[in-house]
């Protein structure tokens, strides 16, 4: 009798956890309507909900500032049950840590961050790959060797980044010299149009961006000069400029962490997805000539099938010194804490 | 019959309760409408957007003022707002316009983190470290506001425009030192400083969601309502608000008064940025206040300046921050939405004091006699 009871208690306990939706939250730093970086999220969100339906009941959240501010943001939807809580950027490290403590219940994700406690796991993708594509595509369409970067803060996800675009670069074209700018902005349009146009000003035939707004594109439109997106394709804002971008696919991913916190199989391992995951790539328009677009190809698969690494030595830093040498190539520990330039980078960490 | 509109001499007391509540009433209404017509989009039936709307309205009122971790919210979010207004309305009680409480704010947090990491390393008693953090946080509130003291006094500046361009050059100071020689080395390079020690956090309570500030905001109330009723200063600065001819006059040093005022107004907006790092930031972080120096303006001027007033309306503001997050969370409300109802309410407030200023007279029209 008691063993009926008991394997009655499990069929219900099985039973009510299929019929409850799972609930999901996303927290985004900027507006969704910022046509980049939370854009992306967002369609990763869209996508989720898009497949799996009746399982899942999504809330999403926008322009939750950075710091202590986000903690009452993350414990609202923890204390109302919610079953998984993704944050999207850096600052909410701290926050997240904090309340994950308070509700061991709740799975918080954190997107970019290197924290973790028993219920908050870390995920984020190895962006640099497709930069370093981008990267190819700059070097070889500009003329006047001068590349302008807009870049957001001086930490180690856009150092890297901007390193590998730059060893992109010097990969097809030595001469030239990337000139980075900083707005130390995720989003305000207006700031990073100024900043563009200030490496217009000086002389750059193409601009690259990290930020979420398409600004620095419709800069380099305005001038009728080249660019280099991020987040998204951009090409709908500088028709005429938009070179390509490397972008986000969140969704497999998403779907994927849903489901794991579902099926009880999710743990706090770090997540750190490539192209070969399909969590990152690189979309590049038609302004782009084929025997361009057919070396970032050949790279992108040399790239997936493991035989090609962006930094890959030999890599100098901006003073001359060996950082990596031939054979060698940077650490996934070194990558994530990068506070160095490559020697092709014209500009201070501030 | 005529009817004029004309400007009220005096403003009957009973009106300065009325108007706020009859302004956010108004404002509730308008967004009301805002609100259904939105959720009207989205669900298709006026019923179901109409019920909608009722429903987030109990999200927007029950969460941060009935519910137990959304009072927790609407505490901590009100504690920088209320230190900021009370130090704001102890300078408007002189007609002091002081509209540099977001710097005084950021200088406060600044010289707090300064204390905390680098001049009191080591100091291991929780006790000693708050207090001399929170010493010099408010001293440094207090020297920011010295600037545009000494100006008025002595070369009879503005003060509102001298506060008000403080504030962005106190924002680059922090930023300066976040992004540069304060960056915390083991940070990743995101700008923010290292966290404070461990004995430099104000103790909390309620399971660790609230923290002792808002004792402090109150204690400070408290204090400077003292003042205000029943000591020789509260009385003089008065006079000096009402009229400064007729207080040098009566021999009240008007220069001397001015000084005082604003930077103990400095004071207390910068020990509001020291106890918001030692309560809830526990780091110095570029843009760590979203605006709470312009909102406590807001708030002092609601308060009518009277500072146990201040501490209810901080609460309210507080909670009002805290109920449109959670329309945002809970009913997918985008943040334009939300800009659009926070500017509604200010929106409304103002104009209810503009038209409370004014009064209609209804005047039987005289008899013209007839000409013929």
């Amino acid at each position: 009798m008691k063993k009926l009871l008991f394997v009655l208690a499990i069929l219900l306990f099985v039973a009510s956890l299929s019929v409850a939706a799972t609930r999901v939250a996303f927290v985004y730093v900027s507006p969704v309507g910022d046509g980049g970086y939370t854009f992306m999220h967002d369609q990763g969100r869209l996508y989720l909900e898009e497949a799996l339906g009746e399982d899942v009941v999504v809330d999403i959240i926008e322009s939750v500032p950075e710091g202590a501010e986000a903690e009452s943001v993350f414990r609202g939807y923890a204390q109302r049950g919610y079953d998984i809580i993704f944050g999207t950027s850096f600052g909410y490290m701290d926050s997240m840590v904090k309340v994950s403590k308070q509700f061991p219940k709740t799975i918080f994700m954190h997107c970019s961050g290197y924290k973790t406690t028993d219920n908050m796991g870390v995920y984020f993708g190895r962006m640099y790959q497709p930069r370093f594509l981008s990267g190819l595509v700059a070097g070889a369409m500009t003329k006047s060797n001068i590349i302008g970067y807009v870049a957001a803060y001086p930490i180690p996800e856009v150092i890297r980044g901007i390193n590998a675009f730059a060893l992109g670069v010097s990969y097809v074209n030595p001469e030239a010299k990337i000139h980075v700018v900083w707005s130390n902005t995720w989003f305000d349009p207006t700031l990073e149009k100024d900043a563009a146009i200030s490496l217009l000003d000086i002389g750059a035939d193409v601009i690259a961006q990290h930020q979420d707004s398409a600004a620095p594109q419709q800069a380099a439109e305005e001038r009728g000069v080249m660019s280099i997106g991020y987040n998204s394709d951009m090409s709908a804002f500088a028709p005429n400029a938009f070179l390509a971008a490397p972008i986000w696919a969140w969704g497999p991913y998403y779907v994927k962490a849903v489901q794991d916190v579902q099926n009880g199989t999710w743990t706090n391992e770090p997540y750190w997805g490539g192209i070969e995951d399909e969590l990152v790539d690189i979309v590049m328009s038609d302004l782009v000539p084929a025997g361009v677009a057919n070396l970032v190809y050949a790279m992108r698969e040399s790239i997936i099938k493991n035989q090609f690494h962006p930094f890959q030595g030999p890599i100098y830093d901006q003073d001359g010194n060996l950082r990596y040498a031939e054979g060698e190539m940077a650490s996934d520990e070194e990558l994530l804490s990068m506070d160095w330039f490559v020697s092709n980078v014209v500009g201070r960490l501030q | 019959m005529k009817i004029k509109i004309e400007k009220r001499l005096n403003t009957p007391r009973y009106l300065s309760l009325v108007v706020p509540v009859v302004s956010i009433f108004a404002a509730l209404l308008i967004m009301f409408v805002i609100l259904t017509i939105f959720f009207m989009g989205r669900i298709g039936s006026f019923q179901g957007a109409f019920s909608e709307t009722v429903s987030a309205y109990k999200e927007l009122i029950t969460w941060p003022f009935f519910n137990q971790y959304g009072l927790y919210s609407t505490i901590s979010k009100m504690v920088p707002l209320a230190f900021v207004a009370l130090g704001l309305s102890f300078a408007y009680k002189m007609k002091i316009w002081n509209i540099g409480g977001e710097g005084q704010l950021y200088m406060g947090a600044l010289a707090a983190t300064w204390a905390a990491l680098f001049v009191f390393r080591g100091i291991t008693s929780p006790i000693l470290l708050i207090t001399l953090v929170a010493i010099f946080s408010a001293i440094a509130g207090a020297l920011w506001a010295l600037i545009p003291a000494l100006m008025k006094a002595y070369a009879k500046t503005d003060e509102i425009v001298v506060t008000l361009m403080l504030n962005y050059v106190a924002i680059f100071w922090v930023d300066y030192l976040v992004y540069g020689p304060w960056r915390d080395p083991k940070g990743f390079g995101f700008p923010g400083t290292a966290a404070f020690p461990e004995p430099a956090m104000l103790p909390t309570f309620f399971d660790g969601n609230v923290h002792i500030g808002i004792f402090i905001a109150i204690a400070f109330a408290i204090l400077l309502q003292y003042i205000d009723v029943k000591t020789q200063w509260g009385f003089n600065s008065r006079i000096v608000g009402d009229n400064k001819k007729a207080a040098t006059y009566s021999g009240i040093k008007v220069k001397k008064y001015t000084i005082i005022s604003l930077v103990v107004s400095g004071a207390i907006a910068g020990l509001g940025g020291g106890v918001q790092m030692m309560g809830m930031q526990h780091r110095l972080m570029h843009g760590f206040s979203p605006g709470y120096g312009y909102t406590a303006i807001i708030i002092a001027w609601l308060a009518k300046l009277n500072p146990i007033a201040v501490i209810f309306v901080s609460f309210l503001f507080g909670g009002l921050l805290v109920g449109n997050d959670q329309l945002q969370m809970f009913y997918k409300l985008p943040i334009s939405l939300i800009s659009i109802f926070q500017g509604l309410v200010l929106f409304c407030l103002l104009g209810g004091e503009a038209i409370a200023a004014y009064r209609l007279k209804i005047e039987k029209a005289e008899e013209v006699p007839a000409n013929e």
